[in-house]
């Protein structure tokens, strides 16, 4: 056995095994809190104003990096949304989409820059309220949600442009519902189409991230929107589903899981509600053994890792062709024990807090389920802060293609490595699942990069690149990853009727 | 019983043997009408008929009353056929509808004969077929050009190359329009713009007029229309339609009627497996109305293809 064992190493001699075992040591580099400024208690913006909740309840919001209380959020019910609606319709008949289109543009362009203004402020707290690290959060969160305004306020006097001998309309009062992986992004990419194509918002955060809305509702005021054009609320599942069932909602957007996406496709029958669903995934990531490694590797480790893997589109199903399968596994190996777990708001951090204690649970379950089925564990050997929620990167080898661990979506930082022989092989077993939302593929042949592209089922193909994301880029799935599309020309489609005159 | 009565034979025997009797009319040689499932033109494994019947009341056919288990067949032959289909040349596809259209074309007549059967008058019936011919031609061009309308490069920030295209969703379940006069031209219209986009179909015919449908089947199965891109199902909605909705491997279903207790039921089902659904209630198939490449937007799905673009400032621009 152990002679196998040294035979195959050295039969790979010829790649250099990465030394991380030096005396470089991090010294922590910790983003000061004050620079953020989070109220003690939030109400409910409805109707541009802040307003108590008729349900007289409200819930914590804690910091899943040490689980002290932030703040205590307001939890509105039935009577709560239907205020908003009524708010957001009255302002859709009577001010919005009567308003000359270059002012509405104007209105959005404005919230787009006073939250660049506030980029360093709204960074801070999503990384408290969420967990995610603060190099995340500064770098790719704040920016993109503030450009994603900025892309579609563009749009919004253009859209007789849009879309070939057709004219618009917007389709009235918009009910969103957003996930807790990207708060603030995914807020933006909710309401700035919807704005831009004329319609008024009503938008509930979610359960375990209110913050970054609620300061959001604040730069909407400070932006001067009419009242009513925009309300936030936070809550929980009882309050989306009653956004969900308003009767005088039009248009339903939500992000989450595809249980719930099912379960709002059916409340919506037999209304007139339009819907888009952006839901789970379990994407398929392909490195082909003409690849260039390192990259792929670094790639791969972006791919799942990014965001504590708390990402529909994330990696999580890796091919390697058989070829070069012990290499990449070793360098995934060397590179899982030199991330950096810890303190979110620590620039230093690759990986931060699990988002909430339920989720976490989840990771705990699937890792069991897949060591159950007789995959391969390994585990990152970094120390874990004392307090808080955290895992440790992870990946199984060994997998089977039907393993749960390869089918379901873990939602966490953990990958399943599996291995292929033929191109025709992997593009069977990457689209072999309900899901489509997003795929990769790492080869540096030309010919082979467009044949995966093409094949796989999947509405965001990355080739030698991953987890990319711009607000000219539209975003959404195949199958049971849900429908319509985000971002980009494609995603004002969702928000209008076409007319045809 | 009684006494016997020996009658007269009738049999009038020439001279030579043979029949004096002047000859009888030609009998008119019937067809069986089938359905259409991969190709090929089975009767229902059920062995179930239906006779509809015309206005005057005159029965049209013993029409095949397919079964649950007839869909299932065509969904299979569907999804076969999806991977060949969608992976011809968008022009190839285009030459492919051209040549439905001429096949139509050649037969003319008997489509005009089977509407007038089914109500229509003759020079409705001519105007009938003329545009569901013209509505094949309209979408035989389209079939290579709605790509480049609908489709994106995205100007991202960062340094890639990004693009959006359309894709074929995959296998649709189609219930033709029902309560329509033109049974030929609206199946021509809802089948068109779906198989134009490279997904292939199952469809099933309008109940009551269901002649022009099968005779269609015959003019795909002579047009290079590779087998099992369109399948074409006989029978009752009634029966159906749970089925068209529910099967876990299609991927889109399309209705036309305007039915809201079964129009929610279909948004129901749908959820099992996220199928897409589009209503056509209020299309006007006998209009331009009828025709756009909005209604093969229908049934794609936009793909989004990210790529690195190598950037070394010391290379550089280009001009």
């Amino acid at each position: 056995m152990a002679a196998t064992k040294k035979n195959s190493n050295t039969k790979k001699s010829n790649t250099i095994k990465l030394k991380f075992d030096t005396s470089w040591q991090y010294a922590p580099a910790p983003e000061n809190k004050k620079s953020a400024t989070i109220n003690k208690q939030y109400e409910l913006f409805i109707n541009g104003q802040w307003q108590k909740p008729l349900s007289k309840k409200y819930f914590d919001t804690i910091n899943p990096a040490n689980e002290e209380k932030l703040s205590k959020v307001a939890w509105a019910n039935e009577v709560d949304v239907d205020k908003a609606v009524k708010a957001a319709r009255h302002a859709y008949e009577n001010i919005w989409k009567n308003m000359p289109a270059k002012e509405r543009a104007k209105y959005i362009f404005r919230i787009a820059r006073i939250m660049q203004e506030k980029a360093r402020e709204l960074a801070i707290i999503e990384s408290l309220d969420g967990g995610k690290p603060i190099r995340e959060s500064r770098d790719f969160d704040i920016p993109t949600a503030a450009n994603h305004f900025f892309y579609y306020a563009g749009w919004t006097d253009k859209l007789a442009f849009a879309f070939p001998n057709r004219q618009t309309s917007p389709l009235g009062v918009a009910g969103q519902i957003i996930p807790w992986n990207f708060p603030l992004l995914m807020a933006a990419w909710k309401i700035a189409p919807a704005l831009a194509t004329g319609n008024t918002v009503v938008i509930k955060s979610a359960e375990s991230t209110p913050l970054t809305l609620l300061k959001l509702a604040e730069i909407i005021e400070e932006a001067e929107l009419p009242p009513g054009v925009v309300n936030i609320l936070s809550g929980a599942g009882d309050t989306g589903a009653a956004i969900v069932n308003h009767p005088d909602v039009n248009k339903i957007a939500f992000t989450g899981s595809t249980e719930v996406g099912k379960i709002i496709q059916k409340a919506i029958a037999g209304t007139q509600k339009k819907v888009t669903l952006e839901l789970g995934g379990k994407a398929a990531n392909i490195i082909f053994e003409d690849a260039a490694i390192d990259q792929a590797v670094e790639g791969v480790i972006n791919g799942i890792f990014f965001n504590q893997g708390h990402v529909c589109c994330a990696g999580s199903r890796l091919y390697v062709q058989e070829s070069i399968l012990k290499e990449v596994v070793r360098k995934l190996k060397d590179r899982l024990e030199s991330l950096i777990v810890g303190d979110p708001l620590d620039k230093n951090t690759d990986i931060g807090a699990i988002n909430s204690k339920a989720q976490l649970d989840v990771i705990h379950k699937y890792i069991d389920i897949g060591k159950k089925e007789g995959a391969e564990f390994y585990q990152s050997s970094c120390p874990l802060p004392k307090k808080g929620y955290y895992c440790r990167p992870s990946l199984f080898t060994n997998v089977a293609q039907s393993n749960r661990i390869a089918q379901e979506e873990i939602f966490g930082p953990v990958l399943a490595v599996l291995s292929f022989r033929t191109v025709d092989e992997v593009i069977e077993k990457a689209n072999n699942t309900p899901y489509g939302l997003s795929a990769g593929v790492w080869t540096d042949k030309g010919a082979k990069i467009f044949n995966m592209t093409t094949k796989m089922r999947a509405g965001v193909i990355w080739a030698n690149t991953f987890n990319k994301f711009d607000p000219s880029s539209p975003f959404g799935g195949y199958k049971e990853s849900g429908f319509g599309r985000e971002g980009g020309l494609h995603g004002l489609l969702p928000y209008v009727n076409l007319v045809n005159e | 019983m009684g006494k016997t009565t020996i009658q007269k034979s009738k049999i009038k025997i020439a001279e030579n043997g043979v029949d004096k009797t002047p000859p009888a009319k030609r009998l008119e040689v019937l067809k069986t009408y089938k359905i259409y499932i991969g190709g090929k033109f089975p009767r229902t494994e059920s062995g179930r008929y239906y006779i509809p019947t015309n206005a005057a009341g005159k029965k049209l056919a013993n029409v095949c009353l397919s079964s649950r288990k007839d869909f299932r067949n065509a969904v299979v032959a569907a999804r076969a056929a999806c991977s060949g289909w969608s992976g011809r040349s968008a022009f190839n596809r285009g030459q492919i509808l051209y040549r439905m259209a001429e096949m139509l074309e050649g037969r003319k007549a008997q489509f005009i004969d089977e509407l007038v059967q089914q109500d229509s008058t003759k020079n409705k019936a001519e105007n009938e077929v003329a545009a569901a011919i013209d509505r094949l031609i309209y979408y035989a061009g389209w079939c290579d050009k709605f790509q480049q309308i609908y489709s994106s490069v995205n100007p991202v920030a960062s340094s890639h190359i990004n693009f959006s295209v359309p894709e074929p969703t995959g296998v649709v379940s189609i219930i033709a329009p029902q309560n329509e006069n033109h049974s030929l031209l609206s199946l021509v219209s809802v089948i068109a713009p779906v198989i134009a986009g490279g997904n292939t179909c199952v469809v099933l015919a309008n109940e009551t007029k269901p002649l022009c449908a099968v005779t269609f089947a015959e003019v795909l199965n002579s047009s290079d229309l590779p087998g099992g891109v369109v399948n074409i199902l006989t029978g009752k909605p009634s029966e159906l339609t749970t089925w068209f909705v529910d099967h876990m491997d299609v991927n889109a279903t399309i209705y036309c009627e305007k039915d809201s207790a079964l129009k929610k039921m279909l948004r129901e089902s749908a959820a099992k497996n996220l199928k897409r659904i589009t209503f056509y209630d209020s299309v006007n198939w006998a209009t331009d109305e009828g025709q756009s490449p909005y209604f093969i937007m229908d049934t794609q799905e936009i793909k989004t293809t990210w790529h690195p673009i190598e950037n070394i400032k010391s290379s550089g621009v280009g001009y």
